[in-house]
């Protein structure tokens, strides 16, 4: 099989179904079912004890935080919240101290909702479940590839953390979709404070459901589960691949084998995954030492009134600032649409939490346009920090750019200092010479350039608007740098008539 | 009403007139003499008890309160997790494991005075009906020994019976306290579910494990559920409320209480057993009691509906033991062999018999047909049991078939062994207390026991009935194999 | 519930519950537990339409613990107790299966 080198599955008439599975640690002081630590990158087996063991004899008790914090995401995913039971999902691995799986089955806590993209497409969110987290293996010799390894070793420390697992319902329709869907329950997740959403460190994970069916077709095709997706990026390759790949099979007349694939990334492919005739049989039964969770209304009530706005919301207040009039007084045009840079720059700054520098900055008189470009496109770049930037010194620096003080790229670098370092961004201008050329100077540079350059000035003067690029760069040689572009682009204009 | 020897020991302690050493030091001494042959103890805790009994000598001699068991021996069944101290449950699997946590109820003693001089034998992992599947050999009854005391709690009643220890815990999934009780003449409780921890307790069947104790007296008896009953946070099936109080209720009799003689929980017991409760049933009367004959048919299907659920819970509950991270492993290339070489090794028969059955129960395709609907059975029952009691306060039946059975009599018939736990196992599925008091004896002079049970949180009705039932017992002879000076009450080196 | 447990049965429930036995325990197992099985089906044949199932004999809900830290095991005192250890981690042999 080559698909990778193969055509897409839509460009054999085949359309992808994708449905998601997401598990998220949750942002809890302690396990779901004991006390111990719930801390990613301690020493090994240090946040361990009879409970998260499987010590015999030990008994697991439930983390409320736990419990506010899948509800949370539950209505974070407008689903409902259901009186709950937890189940023993029962198979054998050494990272599982009791040899089985706290996990609830048929009565999961939140249901029915669904997640809102950006676009505005909406993915159905089938369940959002608790369950507990197994422990970590390292697989040791043979070059850490399982098969090949010698032995294993086991930590425990992850054993018990608390996972919301969030299923979707086969709505997404390419890999593309699938990463915007994950990227925005990503940020739902941070929003509500529920998760870190880190994929890289693992506290995100998802498995992807991929089939796919004859493009116009209603039908559902056989589905295989992707597995061992651990960045956006391998998220889209793997899906595009396995789309391509099933879509192969259905073309040369076979059928597609329902399994669990495991994507490989350095091969950049997915392969089945070995299973025997009782893997499968996990013999789900009541977990007899917990009783059920029945989350009240008045609980329900007060997790909900605490939720923080959630991204969709702050993207439409984003969307409205920028329609917004600039000043007061000046026309107010609420219908005009941000562009498509605009689009992605809101949604930068909602993902990354940042939506408070540019709604500050904006209130104080800032240009929403300019706020929000400056916060997306550089202030994210850093967005820990982003989030700790002093709001007056950010519009104090905004304002600066804004009154031609500084220029575009100069501001940058002020901002680049701030972020490290904080301070007062008047201070770092002046201490690194930055200060844009006044009005007058600035002309004077322009004549001087344009008296230098006759030919390409008739041409310009002709209406060949892109010698505007020539002058900028000449002027800014001879002011060294010190130019704004769009000032010298509108003294062009003014000595063009 | 009998007041029993660790109430009297515990005065003696608190009032400074004997030592919890000399006390505990005697004990052992009991133990060493008469174990060897009984084998009731799987760890004899020599060392570790005198320091124990020094530390409550210690606390007397400050003129603090030692507690209410002080310096009282108690012989704890090898399934109660003891810190430091190997916690074995009869397996070559845990053989050599030692705990890093006491269970709940053990803490529990300590904090009363009472000091655990061992570690008593069972059926392995409590499964079973005569303490024939201990790793480790039989436990002997010690009114004869060459018959089973009964199991899974046999080592703590054995223990108990013939004097080594005045109190012990077991635990009672189906039986497990009150039909060795019955078959050594002590008495044993089964409290309702959830009124004493389980944190500690190596799980057999989860929704039906529950600890208690046993006694010679049931005001020892009900002095130990006292002390071990109440709300545990580390628990989180035990309920949210003080535990009955027993202790002060013991002697207030039954005049005027109603009491059902359930004729599923009797008649299909030998003769002898059949006379006992009906003697029993007369004592009663006799004492005030309203008698009235009762039937509960759907208590006929709590045995094979008890033998679904307990070994499904088990079978998940016993996956744990797979040779990673503590117990026995055996040696094998991936951990796939290692883990079915490890437990082919460590589990004995019966184990793997319930494993495998609990585990059919619950694979795909049996789950509705077997477990779930055991559980509805079990729904039954518990119905059956709410609807008999709006017309009586207690029941009253045999505790078990027939007296004891000689060692390896019903080895190989798993069915005939489970039918020893038939009058017992309805409780476990309703999760309400009942009791086991001896009352008399067949012509070979085995002890029987009538058994007394009552709607959850009824443990106050149980030892009321049980200790009228007590005071009005048939004597029963000495056991062969015990130090006799001290079931006599006296403690004076023999 | 009409068929009788097999020996096939058996050995599949064998490798569920992981454990090794040779050919002889399996027929006997396969015998035993038959026979338990049949003294069960007096269960599986009542009817039971319409009754709920219990799980548990406590009517308790929302059993709940506070997020506060507690003390850990010393991780000494927990690898003393493991068959095999390496590096602060528990060690076993090679893993053939994938985790599911």
């Amino acid at each position: 099989m080559t698909a990778r080198e193969s055509q897409p599955a839509t460009a054999r008439g085949y359309e992808p179904v994708i449905g998601l599975e997401v598990h998220c640690e949750l942002r809890t002081e302690t396990k779901l079912f004991c006390g111990c630590r719930n801390a990613f990158g301690d020493e090994p087996n240090t946040n361990v004890c009879p409970v998260c063991l499987g010590l015999p004899g030990s008994l697991p008790v439930l983390n409320s935080k736990a419990v506010e914090l899948a509800m949370r995401i539950g209505l974070a995913l407008h689903c409902e919240i259901r009186p709950s039971t937890f189940h023993r999902k029962n198979y054998f691995y050494p990272d599982m101290p009791k040899d089985y799986q706290i996990s609830q089955y048929d009565e999961p806590i939140n249901v029915g909702g669904f997640l809102e993209l950006p676009d505005g497409y909406r993915v159905g969110v089938v369940r959002a479940h608790l369950e507990e987290d197994t422990g970590k293996t390292t697989h040791v010799g043979g070059g850490g590839r399982i098969h090949d390894a010698e032995y294993a070793l086991v930590d425990y420390n992850r054993a018990g953390v608390p996972l919301v697992e969030i299923v979707s319902a086969p709505d997404l329709r390419s890999a593309a979709q699938a990463r915007t869907y994950v990227a925005e329950l990503r940020s739902i997740l941070v929003a509500t404070d529920a998760s870190d959403g880190r994929m890289e460190e693992g506290s995100m994970r998802v498995d992807a459901n991929v089939s796919v069916r004859a493009a116009g077709s209603a039908d559902l095709g056989t589905r295989c589960e992707i597995k061992n997706l651990n960045s956006l990026r391998s998220l889209v390759r793997a899906i595009d691949y396995e789309a391509a790949r099933q879509a192969e099979v259905l073309e040369s007349g076979e059928a597609v084998v329902q399994q669990t694939r495991h994507w490989d990334e350095k091969e950049s492919r997915t392969v089945a995954l070995r299973s025997k005739e009782e893997a499968f049989d996990y013999r789900y039964f009541p977990e007899p030492d917990l009783v059920p969770v029945a989350p009240d209304p008045q609980w329900q009530t007060d997790v909900a009134s605490a939720l923080p706005p959630l991204p969709a919301e702050r993207r439409a207040r984003l969307r409205q600032l920028l329609g917004a009039p600039a000043a007061p007084g000046a026309p107010w045009d609420p219908g005009a649409p941000p562009t498509a840079a605009q689009e992605d720059q809101i949604a930068t700054v909602v993902e990354h939490g940042l939506d408070e520098l540019v709604t500050s900055a904006a209130e104080d008189g800032v240009a929403p346009s300019l706020a929000l470009a400056r916060t997306a496109n550089e202030a994210s770049a850093d967005p820990h920090r982003a989030r700790g930037l002093d709001r007056r010194a950010y519009v104090s620096l905004l304002e600066m750019e804004e009154r031609g003080q500084v220029t575009a790229t100069q501001a940058k670098a002020v901002l680049a200092e701030l972020l490290e370092r904080g301070g007062d961004p008047v201070d770092i201008a002046r201490r690194r010479g930055f200060e844009a050329l006044g009005a007058d100077s600035l002309a004077g540079a322009v004549a001087v350039v344009v008296g230098a350059h006759p030919n390409e000035w008739e041409r310009y003067r002709h209406g060949e608007d892109k010698l505007a690029q020539f002058f900028i760069g000449q002027v800014m040689k001879v002011t060294k740098g010190k130019a704004d572009g769009k000032t010298v682009v509108a003294e062009l204009q003014r000595l063009r008539g | 009403m009998t007041s029993g020897p660790a109430s009297l020991l515990s005065a003696q302690v608190r009032a400074g007139e004997r030592s919890a050493v000399e006390v505990v030091e005697r004990h052992l001494d009991a133990v060493a003499r008469i174990d060897p042959e009984l084998h009731a103890f799987v760890t004899v805790l020599n060392d570790g008890a005198v320091a124990a009994a020094a530390a409550v000598d210690t606390v007397v001699a400050a003129g603090r309160d030692p507690g209410p068991l002080a310096g009282v021996p108690v012989a704890v069944k090898d399934n109660m997790c003891t810190r430091g101290v190997r916690t074995t449950c009869s397996s070559r699997i845990l053989e050599h494991w030692h705990p890093p946590y006491d269970a709940t109820v053990v803490e529990r003693l300590t904090a009363a005075g009472a000091v655990v001089i061992g570690k008593t034998n069972l059926d392995e992992f409590a499964m079973g009906s005569s303490t024939e599947n201990s790793a480790f050999g039989p436990t002997r009854n010690p009114h004869d020994p060459s018959r089973v005391p009964g199991g899974s709690s046999g080592g703590s009643a054995a223990a108990v019976a013939a004097g080594l220890a005045p109190i012990g815990l077991g635990s009672d999934t189906g039986g497990s306290i009150r039909q060795p009780a019955a078959l050594c003449g002590v008495v044993g409780m089964k409290p309702t579910y959830g009124t004493v921890s389980r944190y500690g307790l190596v799980a057999f069947a989860s929704s039906l494990d529950q600890i208690g104790p046993f006694a010679r007296t049931v005001s020892d008896a009900a002095l130990l559920f006292d002390v071990i009953g109440g709300h545990d946070p580390m628990d989180s099936t035990s309920l949210d409320r003080p535990a009955p109080r027993t202790a002060t209720v013991v002697g207030d009799g039954v005049d005027g209480c109603r009491v059902g003689v359930v004729r599923e929980l009797y008649e299909d017991a030998e003769p002898a057993v059949r006379a006992a409760v009906s003697a029993a049933a007369e004592a009663l009367a006799g004492a005030g009691a309203v008698i009235e004959e009762c039937s509960i048919p759907e208590v006929r299907h709590a045995l094979p509906a008890y033998y679904l659920l307990a070994p499904a819970e088990a079978s998940s509950n016993l996956a744990r033991y797979d040779g990673v991270r503590y117990g026995l492993r055996v040696d094998a290339p991936d951990v796939e062999s290692m883990n079915a070489a490890t437990r082919a090794a460590g589990f004995g028969a019966e184990v793997t018999r319930r494993v495998m059955l609990g585990t059919y129960a619950l694979s795909a395709g049996y789950y509705d047909a077997y477990y779930g609907q055991a559980q509805k059975v079990r729904t039954l029952i518990i119905d059956a049991f709410r609807r008999t009691y709006e017309q009586v306060d207690a029941l009253l039946g045999a505790t078990t078939p027939t007296t004891a059975f000689a060692i390896g009599d019903r080895v190989q018939d798993p069915w005939a062994m489970y039918l020893s736990d038939v009058f017992s196992v309805p409780s476990n599925l309703s999760g309400d207390p009942a009791i086991s008091v001896p009352f008399g004896s067949d012509d070979a002079g085995l002890p029987i026991g009538v058994q007394v049970l009552a709607p959850a949180l009824g443990e106050p009705m149980v030892v009321r009935v049980g200790a009228v039932l007590e005071a009005a017992a048939p004597p029963l002879g000495q056991p062969r194999l015990a130090d006799r000076a001290l079931l006599g009450g006296s403690s004076e080196p023999s | 519930m009409a068929e009788r447990l097999t020996r096939e049965d058996a050995a599949y429930v064998a490798r569920l519950a992981r454990i090794q036995l040779s050919e002889e325990e399996l027929e006997r197992y396969a015998e035993q537990l038959a026979d338990v099985l049949e003294h069960a089906a007096a269960v599986a044949a009542l009817d039971t339409e319409g009754v709920h199932p219990t799980s548990h004999p406590l009517p308790l809900r929302n059993v709940l613990r506070r997020d506060e830290v507690w003390p850990c095991l010393d991780r000494a005192v927990v690898l003393a107790e493991a068959p095999a250890a390496e590096d602060g981690r528990f060690r076993v042999p090679r893993i053939l299966g994938e985790p599911l």
